[in-house]
């Protein structure tokens, strides 16, 4: 028997109430991700795939539909369930980098492991971890000192610094040229390939979403099997 | 806190305001009672007669008869007695009317730091504050009381007032002839001031007469009428100021800080967690703002000995410092708990979009 999903959608749906306008940004969602699966979601602005990545991650609930993760209801979870959710065991790379202006790379990664209890000593499988992502030595500057590039590698190592089951990533190489867009893809794979992390990767970009082991389309707020001709 | 620390800085400044205030206002009561207290305990007396309906601070007036002093001469051990008149000069200034050689006898005399005693009938004598005040020395003129008097002597801080003039001299000017304000007596020995206090309220029915060890336990910030009340009503503004600084201060900090706290959120950071970060900058900034204020209060006293040595003295109160930072902590908790709870609140999706 196969192991089950470690994401499970179904029927998802989500609407916000713009004023007085109700706007659908799903419309009936199923999918399911295997553990250790690479999942590149495409599609137009507005086709809802931040808004699945928001509920797959506990930021926001869902309207109607489940998501269960690792087997357990998302929408069942009390805020401070999905708190947790998000220290342990989802965590998220965005396209705009998203870090603590204020803090150092070290900081950034060092508070991901502070919230989730994790900061009392080393951890000599995140030393590997940071050799892989080539930020070893830029760790004591500020994302202002950093390339777009390196900053984005900086927010992939907080995302992966207390091991969460699931990466989400947002458009990870939206702000970044073209050789840092192939560096931190490659990383990603190879976080997948040699760590066995599960990642669902949103991307405009066909070569980026290529990186995956499985494109799912999106339109409308639905999955659909075939892009939609533009 | 750090990372804004203009805004930080104008926060803590804002909170020490209200920290300075309440020290300054209790410091100046204290300090300028324990000087009162000083000065009178400086005549050498043992018992003080005041007139009937007198209150335990103000001596202006002169409602006593001047023969009541020969009459208490008279009593059983008592051994010197001496009135004075007081005249209010301005605002909280007065000038006391004395007989020199009574009040010397009784006091020891005043030690002159420069000149001497009255020579002329245009002769004043004046402390050393109020001649620093008003950068005067022996022989230089003041005005007072509309009159033009030469400073005679400078004495040292201590004795009696500010400034003395020959009893006559204040009672014929104040039209008060042959009356007194107040009358000081010296017994012949420690044990007779309670017996002959005791017989003095007998015999003088509706005086204040206190021995001076009880009148001058009595001259404290508690017994002045409405300072109390003066006090609570600047704790309360300290309050109100700290409340509003802080909670506009944290107010725009949250806005600041929207991003950061949704990705704190996204991180997995706890309601609690953001609210704990919210009012722990609070606390800091109420904190160092009593600090401040702690500073500002010496400031105050700085400014005060240079600029107005003779009519005010602050004390330096540290045993208000725990209450004034009491009042700026939980002044800032309570302005940090709207913000707080906003931030705690935010929306991690919002907060992430926002730019």
């Amino acid at each position: 028997m196969s192991e089950a999903p470690i994401i499970e959608i179904r029927g998802l749906r989500k609407t916000y109430h713009v004023g007085r306008v109700d706007v659908e940004a799903l419309r009936g969602v199923d999918l399911d991700v295997a553990r250790g699966e690479f999942v590149s979601i495409v599609g137009p602005s507005g086709s809802g795939k931040s808004t699945l990545f928001h509920i797959v991650g506990g930021l926001t609930p869902a309207t109607s539909g489940g998501v269960r993760i690792g087997g357990r209801e998302v929408g069942a979870m009390s805020d401070a369930a999905r708190t947790r959710l998000r220290k342990t065991t989802v965590s998220f790379v965005f396209q705009k980098f998203n870090l603590l202006p204020n803090l150092t790379a070290a900081d950034n990664i060092e508070l991901a492991r502070f919230l989730a209890g994790k900061n009392h000593g080393a951890d000599p499988h995140f030393q590997d971890v940071l050799k892989l992502l080539g930020i070893a030595d830029r760790l004591r500057h500020k994302p202002s000192e950093l390339s777009g590039g390196e900053q984005q590698r900086v927010a992939i190592a907080r995302a992966v610094v207390n091991h969460p089951a699931i990466l989400l990533a947002d458009e990870p190489t939206g702000n970044l040229d073209s050789v840092n867009s192939r560096t931190v893809l490659e990383l990603l794979r190879d976080l997948n390939e040699r760590l066995g992390q599960t990642i669902l990767m949103i991307t405009h970009n066909p070569e980026a979403a290529a990186y995956g082991h499985r494109l799912v389309h999106m339109h409308d707020g639905r999955i659909v099997a075939t892009p939609p001709p533009t | 806190m750090r990372y804004r620390p203009l805004r930080t800085l104008l926060s803590v400044l804002l909170i020490a305001i209200p920290v300075t205030l309440i020290l300054t206002l209790v410091g100046l009561s204290r300090g300028m009672l324990d000087e009162s207290k000083k000065r009178t305990s400086g005549v050498g007396a043992d018992i003080m007669v005041r007139p009937p309906g007198s209150s335990i601070i103000s001596f202006s007036g002169a409602p006593m008869r001047q023969g009541l002093v020969k009459k208490l001469r008279q009593e059983p051990h008592v051994v010197q007695a001496t009135g004075v008149i007081v005249q209010q000069v301005s605002g909280i200034t007065s000038i006391f009317g004395v007989d020199l050689g009574e009040f010397n006898t009784m006091s020891g005399g005043f030690d002159f730091i420069e000149g001497g005693p009255f020579k002329r009938p245009d002769d004043i004598l004046i402390d050393d504050y109020y001649a620093q005040q008003e950068k005067k020395h022996a022989g230089d003129t003041i005005n007072v009381l509309n009159h033009n008097w030469r400073v005679a002597g400078i004495f040292q801080s201590g004795k009696l007032a500010r400034m003395v003039l020959p009893i006559s001299v204040v009672q014929d000017l104040t039209g008060n002839t042959g009356r007194v304000s107040l009358i000081y007596l010296k017994v012949d020995k420690p044990a007779s001031i309670d017996p002959v206090v005791a017989s003095l309220r007998k015999q003088f029915e509706g005086y204040p007469i206190y021995p001076m060890a009880e009148y001058l336990s009595a001259i404290s910030v508690e017994n002045v009428p409405a300072l109390n009340s003066f006090i609570h009503v600047v704790i309360a503004i300290g309050v109100v100021i700290g409340f509003a600084v802080v909670c506009l201060s944290m107010y725009m900090a949250v806005l600041q800080r929207t991003r950061e706290i949704g990705i704190l959120k996204s991180l997995g950071a706890s309601r609690a967690y953001i609210l704990a970060l919210i009012v722990a900058e609070a606390f800091m900034m109420g904190f160092f703002g009593t600090l401040v204020g702690i500073l500002f209060s010496f400031g105050a006293r700085w400014l005060i000995l240079t600029l107005v040595p003779a009519s005010l003295q602050q004390a330096i109160v540290p045993d208000w410092w725990p209450l004034a930072g009491l009042i700026a902590l939980f002044a800032s908790l309570l302005g940090a708990l709207y913000p707080g709870f906003r931030a705690a609140r935010q929306d991690p999706i919002e907060a992430l979009s926002y730019e």
